[in-house]
């Protein structure tokens, strides 16, 4: 009896969701070819305007032209720049300070970005208990972090990781580790980098989580342990699924910010030259460096453009990734 | 497992899923909102204690009396009040303009009809997937073309509309202005002009003061563009002075850097005391679900 029952149920809630995408689709102005009001047009245009314009000559026309600029030996004291091809390019692929940044960025972006996505699911899976209590409390916390400038929290970390007085160094020597020196050696600035990234966003990202968890219908989890699924085995069967597209956002995200990693290297280090042997000199901050300090414009509009073909290609990557895992996971 | 059927299938409608929380997850919990305050916490005892304090081992863990000084010193450094008057007038117009200008984009993509409208939504999120490093070398280029080096114009003008802002507010008056509502205003004879005042705004006030919200912090943290454009001290930003803080007085004095540092932060926490709750439901409310 009861069995039956929950399948009407079921059907009943199954009827109704029907309904509603039905209906949301007959409201959806392009679902059928349609006559536009000329005047709704009109006042539609005018409000989307503004943002294709700033877009056009400040996100757009930049973009094209830096392409341009890639082309010169620009320099923005002399008045007449001269073009030399595809030399920027040819000195890009044989720097080295570049492939020791594009090094360091990949790094720090896995050390920043796959840790801390493990936490904010684990974060987010103990949040959304329904016994849990203050929980207004637990996601203000979370968030605190994320309002903070990036730059007051590079000099707070950069002291707390401190080689002598560091409070970092000095708790691990109390249980007998250290000292590291968390700016000279490699790897350590790197975790040193990802530490601030991660103690910056995991918050955040473990709301974003909380909110794609508490979209998942608890009839999954219902039938789940109707089926005698254990708690990791729904874990894995139901919630993450469930989280696919979530967690690819956050990759894609993560990705770009990742790319553009700058105030905790140049505050760690002081200057734009990423650490004595530019141990963690990152891409944004080798550009940066480029324009303000070496004044060479064409060079840094050609790793401006050396970092987009990282970034589609790692896109690519993660779509092609991401979509045979979700085939898997799907089936 | 010895339960009775009875008692086996109450469980089992409770859910193994969400049974109660251990002490650990309380742990681990109370380890974050730990983690969460302490570099603010320990901003302030690096900034309130003396060099001597801080150099020792073990290092002073409580907050000292000499943040009064350090404070001096840092407004010997930089004209910190100037500084966080430019970034408070300056993050307030982008704010405004950017709620303005996204609540009008984010209406007429929600809810209006026009040709290519699909389109220009794809359009509007794909450009948030562009570095913003690519362009870069020309965008500044470009301010020295319009003499806006050294400007807040070159800070203002680029921010007054994003993509973020038009697709967070898109799916705002998506999901908070039922159709039904916009159907009989348009029945009674309500122009969109109307509409947009009248039902949208009220509606989605309480979502444009979260956005209004980030865009200030975004703006209030934000450093590589300001730090290229500014050149006068009298015109920087509070990050901006920071970094000037850190690059002078790096090696040599922590405690300046670590004032400064808490005087930029200070009035965020503070802020954020009053409006943390809606900016958590904000940025729960801007995910992508599913």
């Amino acid at each position: 009896m009861t069995s039956t029952s929950a399948v009407d149920v079921d059907r009943s809630k199954r009827g109704r969701h029907q309904r509603e995408r039905v209906k949301i689709k007959s409201d959806h102005p392009n679902a059928k070819k349609q006559k536009y009001d000329k005047a709704e047009s009109r006042w539609a245009f005018l409000f989307i305007s503004p943002f294709y314009v700033i877009f056009l000559i400040f996100g757009l026309a930049p973009i094209i032209f830096s392409v341009a600029v890639s082309f010169f030996n620009w320099n923005p004291l002399e008045e007449q720049q001269t073009f030399i091809g595809l030399q920027n390019f040819k000195d890009l692929v044989i720097d080295p300070i570049f492939w020791i940044s594009v090094r360091n960025t990949f790094s720090i972006w896995f050390f920043s970005t796959i840790p801390q996505m493990f936490m904010a699911i684990g974060i987010a899976s103990i949040l959304r208990s329904p016994k849990l209590r203050g929980r207004v409390f637990w996601q203000t916390m979370l968030l605190l972090p994320n309002i903070t400038s990036a730059i007051a929290i590079a000099v707070v970390f950069g002291q707390m990781f401190g080689r002598d007085f560091g409070i970092i160094n000095i708790l691990l020597s109390h249980i007998n580790r250290g000292p590291v020196d968390w700016i000279e050696n490699t790897l350590p600035s790197h975790i040193a980098i990802a530490t601030m990234i991660t103690w910056r966003w995991v918050g955040y990202n473990s709301l974003i989580f909380l909110a794609s968890m508490n979209a998942i219908s608890k009839d999954l989890y219902e039938s789940a342990d109707l089926d005698g699924a254990s708690r990791f085995q729904q874990f894995r069967y139901v919630t993450l699924p469930q989280l696919k597209n979530t967690i690819t956002f956050m990759v894609i995200v993560g990705t770009i910010g990742g790319l553009q990693v700058f105030a905790e290297p140049a505050t760690l280090g002081g200057s734009y030259d990423g650490g004595t042997s530019n141990q963690f000199s990152t891409l944004t901050l080798y550009l940066f460096k480029q324009v303000a300090v070496n004044g060479t414009y064409g060079y840094a509009a050609a790793i401006g453009i050396g970092i987009t073909v990282l970034v589609v290609i790692i896109s690519a990557i993660n779509f092609f990734i991401t979509r045979r895992i979700s085939g898997e996971g799907s089936k | 497992m010895t339960a009775t059927p009875v008692e086996a299938k109450k469980r089992r409608r409770k859910g193994k899923y969400f049974r109660g929380l251990s002490p650990l997850s309380y742990g681990i919990l109370l380890f974050i909102a730990f983690a969460s305050f302490f570099p603010f916490y320990w901003m302030f005892v690096v900034a309130s204690n003396g060099q001597d304090v801080i150099a020792r081992v073990p290092p002073a863990i409580k907050p000292g009396h000499n943040f009064i000084n350090e404070y001096h010193a840092v407004l010997e450094v930089v004209p910190f009040g100037r500084t966080m008057l430019n970034t408070v007038v300056i993050a307030l117009i982008i704010a405004f303009a950017q709620v303005f200008f996204s609540a009008m984009a984010g209406f007429a993509f929600a809810k209006l009809s026009f040709p290519g409208r699909k389109f220009l939504v794809v359009f509007v999120v794909a450009t948030m997937m562009l570095p913003s490093q690519l362009g870069l070398v020309p965008l500044f280029m470009m301010m020295d073309k319009f003499n806006w080096i050294d400007n807040f114009k070159a800070l203002i003008v680029p921010a007054i509309v994003t993509a973020f802002g038009v697709f967070w507010m898109r799916q705002v008056i998506d999901a908070q202005v039922p159709n039904e509502l916009l159907e009989a205003a348009k029945i009674d004879g309500a122009g969109v002009m109307r509409m947009f005042r009248s039902i949208i705004v009220p509606v989605i006030l309480p979502s444009a003061f979260v956005l209004g919200l980030f865009s200030f912090l975004a703006t209030w943290n934000d450093y590589l563009w300001p730090l290229l454009i500014l050149n006068s001290p009298e015109h920087y930003t509070v990050q901006v002075a920071l970094t000037q803080l850190n690059t002078q007085a790096y090696g040599i004095d922590y405690n300046i850097v670590m004032a400064g540092s808490f005087m930029a932060t200070a009035p965020l926490v503070l802020l954020f005391v009053f409006v943390g709750r809606r900016l958590v439901a904000g940025v729960m409310d801007g995910a992508v679900k599913g």
